[in-house]
């Protein structure tokens, strides 16, 4: 399992990287690989608001269904669509071609888990 | 994303592994033989009706095609062995089971249910006639702990011993068209020769074994009844290695689920319930009347007679969004039934799932659509099984 030191994380599994105002979205290795398949995403619409901890859209996997959540607040501006007919690549590439959508943000995001940190809290889960 | 108590992210309404219920265990699950082996197979591995079994090893999906495409070797030790012997072991049967047991020849194996008095199926069974007097009834799991003492209660009245032998076996199932030639080298037995339903006493990797042509995959496939269940690792390598060149994975409940509902399978605690007949079910046809009294029958028979209440009718979807247990089906915008096993299907590469409708529902007009959490999805009614073998 892999976490990539240069992201920040959030207890709910999602990666977050930070660059020029634009924050990009994720969910992380960990939770990929504890989901199974991933066999559906839905990602918030472009234009939409989203608001930090607030459920934003979904994954679904043979066996379950997820929330993901905001980790941020702000308008989002583009959205992986790639992933609506190969969901399955938040399973080979979560940190690359799996990220799920970007939101153009004015602050920057809070509270951010270390990839020191989020390890500890997987392996706590693990 | 929100996390479930085990580590696995799960949403609240639906469960990681369907047909048990998720509360939590009152115990420690219990091990099969084989847990070590699947361990070392980086097997992921979850609680299922008391027993802590493998969910997957990697991609279910790659399990779930290598099931259909080559072969898949499943660890069901969980599942209840319960020997019933006695001179009068098959009248023993006939009264205790709905079906017609007593006709069954030796060697033979058969489908068939265990009813309470109202008629509501307690669980659905194989039995393996292995004796003139001797029958091995295999019972799901979760179901064990009723269907044992059940059976015991009604032989009662019967010259026959009836003793629960889940703890003494293993059971491994290898399942998909190249099943034979990964068992042909590692056994004794004529494969050739061991018909579908068929299970016979033969020796597996040097063990002796109940060796069964039966399974739950909607493939070709063996069962192989392994006694004492600590014999299981060996039998299980032996296979594993033997079938490396065939395409052989190992393959846990996540795959097992998938290719039963492709199969059209029913599972207990879902499409079967205590508050079922077999005929609400749409198998009526376990349900064999030529013969004595049996627990059950008179309500049986007025159900048998009703116009069928209910039925099981075939989803699939047109999107890709998966349909889940407990989502209800809709024609037209009115809610017309409930799904009650619903997963993504690999094969068809779209979700499927199986659903009951009123008996006297027509659909073959009207648009069909799923709620799924407060949005439709369309969907189209198929014939069950979504999916069969080529023989």
């Amino acid at each position: 399992m892999s976490v990539p030191t240069e992201l920040g994380y959030t207890d709910k599994h999602e990666w977050v990287s930070v660059q020029d105002g634009v924050t990009t979205v994720g969910i992380t290795s960990f939770a990929a690989e504890s989901l199974g398949d991933i066999v559906y995403v839905e990602v918030p619409e472009v234009g939409s608001e989203v608001t930090a901890g607030e459920p934003c859209g979904e994954v679904e996997s043979t066996k379950s269904v997820s929330d993901i959540y905001s980790p941020v607040s702000g308008e989002v501006f583009e959205v992986n669509e790639a992933l609506e007919g190969e969901p399955e690549t938040i399973n080979s590439d979560p940190y690359g071609a799996g990220w799920l959508f970007r939101v153009r943000t004015s602050e920057e995001p809070s509270d951010l888990l270390s990839a020191e940190e989020y390890t500890k809290l997987t392996e706590g889960e693990d | 994303m929100t996390e479930g108590e085990d580590g696995n992210a799960t949403h609240v309404t639906t469960p990681i592994l369907s047909g048990v219920p998720m509360s939590e265990p009152a115990s420690e699950p219990r091990v099969t033989a084989l847990r070590e082996v699947h361990e070392k197979a980086g097997a992921t591995l979850v609680e299922f009706a008391g027993w802590l079994m493998p969910l997957r090893y990697d991609s279910e999906t790659a399990e779930h095609k290598a099931v259909r495409e080559a072969a898949g070797m499943f660890d069901l030790s969980h599942m209840g062995e319960i020997r019933l012997r006695g001179p009068q072991a098959a009248e023993a049967l006939d009264y205790a089971l709905v079906g017609n047991l007593s006709g069954l020849k030796v060697g033979r194996a058969r489908y068939t249910m265990i009813t309470n008095e109202d008629g509501g199926v307690l669980d659905d069974l194989i039995v393996y006639r292995l004796g003139e007097e001797e029958y091995l009834v295999v019972a799901n799991a979760v179901n064990t702990p009723v269907v044992a003492p059940a059976l015991a209660e009604r032989a009662s009245g019967f010259d026959v011993e009836v003793t629960d032998e889940s703890a003494d076996y293993a059971l491994i199932a290898i399942q998909g068209p190249r099943s034979v030639d990964v068992l042909a080298p590692l056994t004794d037995a004529d494969l050739d020769g061991i018909r579908y339903f068929a299970g016979y006493e033969h020796t597996v990797a040097g063990e002796p074994v109940l060796l069964a042509r039966t399974g739950y995959t909607g493939e070709d496939g063996f069962e192989i009844f392994v006694r004492p269940a600590a014999k299981a690792p060996k039998v299980w390598e032996a296979l594993m290695s033997q079938g490396a060149e065939h395409g052989l994975v190992p393959a846990g409940l996540s795959a097992r689920d998938t290719l039963r509902l492709e199969a059209g399978m029913p599972l207990y605690g879902q499409e079967l319930t205590a508050e079922l007949t077999p005929f609400d079910a749409g198998l009526g046809r376990v349900v064999k009347f030529d013969k004595g009294d049996f627990v059950g029958r008179a309500r049986l028979e007025e159900a048998s007679r009703d116009t069928r209440p209910r039925r099981l009718i075939g989803l699939l979807a047109r999107g890709r969004r998966p349909l889940r247990k407990g989502q209800e089906v809709l024609r037209d915008g009115t809610t017309v039934g409930t799904i009650t096993s619903g997963a993504p299907s690999p094969t068809l590469g779209r979700p499927i799932a199986m659903a009951y409708v009123d008996g006297d529902l027509d659909t073959t007009t009207g648009a069909f659509s799923v709620d799924v959490r407060g949005r439709n999805e369309d969907v189209d009614v198929v014939e069950l099984p979504f999916y069969k073998r080529r023989s």
